[in-house]
């Protein structure tokens, strides 16, 4: 069972409060990008054994959205973070690096 | 105007615990910004309560009261005769302030689970800690009962109150009926 804790109500919510969201950083490209950047923003997503970035939304509970990352082989949770950022914050990758070392994931690593 | 009746007219059945629908209450879903003194201080004066409750709390009652729902969620809390008059105060009070208030009190149904265990019938159906050091008076839980989303919060010693949507209400009773039912009991707290 996946325990994550919601970082806006504070609450350890298992898997069934929670719905997942999908790849987490996704920078959308609209009308007017190249075919190429669309494509990329539509359909390539990460796939990785190990350390993973996800939106998770504390459906039933108190609404919001979230960051987690966790390991997808062992289920590890590093960490959650609001939604309010665009990248993982910096003491969460330490954590990761210091765990993972070489761990990588997109532009992180 | 017609006569308003709750989503069960008041069923109540008695196993280890005691499940009621509560009838008909006033509840006002507010958002906004809930750092902002002014709308504090009106949903204070509206539900008759000194502050606004802290992540996770309950402050006050059905008759008068404030729930936390989420970062920028309240339910507020007032006798059903004055609701439609305490939106329009709050609008009134609170023009010119970015928030919402709408009466949501007949899309929601109320029930009590009252009686010793009353602990027990909540931890069977929904994914929360409720050991007593975890869970006491006063807390408040916006979660799920089995299928359904619910909130829920502790009342009193062996009291607790529970909000659901009205259109599952029927399924809310007979679940909290069958979890609360003779023979049921764990004896786990």
């Amino acid at each position: 069972m996946l325990t994550l804790q919601c970082p806006y109500c504070g609450v350890m919510a298992e898997e069934t409060e929670l719905s997942a969201g999908g790849e987490a950083h996704l920078k959308r490209f609209g009308p007017g990008s190249t075919d190429a950047d669309f494509e990329t923003y539509m359909f390539m997503r990460e796939n990785p054994k190990g350390v993973h970035f996800e939106r998770w939304r504390h459906a039933n509970g108190c609404g919001k959205w979230f960051h987690a990352a966790r390991c997808t082989v062992t289920l590890e949770v590093f960490g959650t973070y609001t939604a309010q950022t665009s990248v993982p914050p910096a003491d969460l990758l330490d954590k990761i690096r210091a765990a993972r070392p070489g761990f990588k994931w997109r532009e992180f690593e | 105007m017609s006569e308003a009746i709750s989503a069960l007219a008041g069923a109540n059945t008695e196993g280890f615990c005691r499940v009621s629908e509560l009838g008909l209450h006033g509840m006002i879903t507010v958002r906004g910004d809930l750092s902002n003194a002014d709308l504090a201080k009106a949903l204070c004066a509206a539900a008759g309560v000194n502050a606004l409750p802290e992540v996770r709390k309950m402050v006050g009652g059905l008759e008068g009261g404030i729930a936390w729902m989420s970062p920028d969620e309240l339910m507020v809390f007032v006798p059903y005769s004055q609701v439609v008059a305490k939106v329009e105060e709050l609008n009134d009070a609170l023009a010119g302030t970015h928030f919402l208030a709408v009466n949501v009190s007949d899309a929601r149904a109320v029930f009590g689970i009252d009686g010793a265990g009353a602990r027990e019938v909540i931890a069977k159906i929904a994914p929360v800690d409720m050991a007593p050091e975890a869970f006491t008076t006063g807390d408040l839980r916006r979660t799920r009962i089995a299928q359904v989303a619910a909130a829920f919060w502790m009342a009193g010693d062996d009291s607790f109150r529970l909000i659901c949507f009205r259109s599952v209400a029927e399924y809310a009773f007979k679940l909290l009926s069958t979890s609360a039912a003779k023979g049921g009991e764990v004896g786990y707290f």
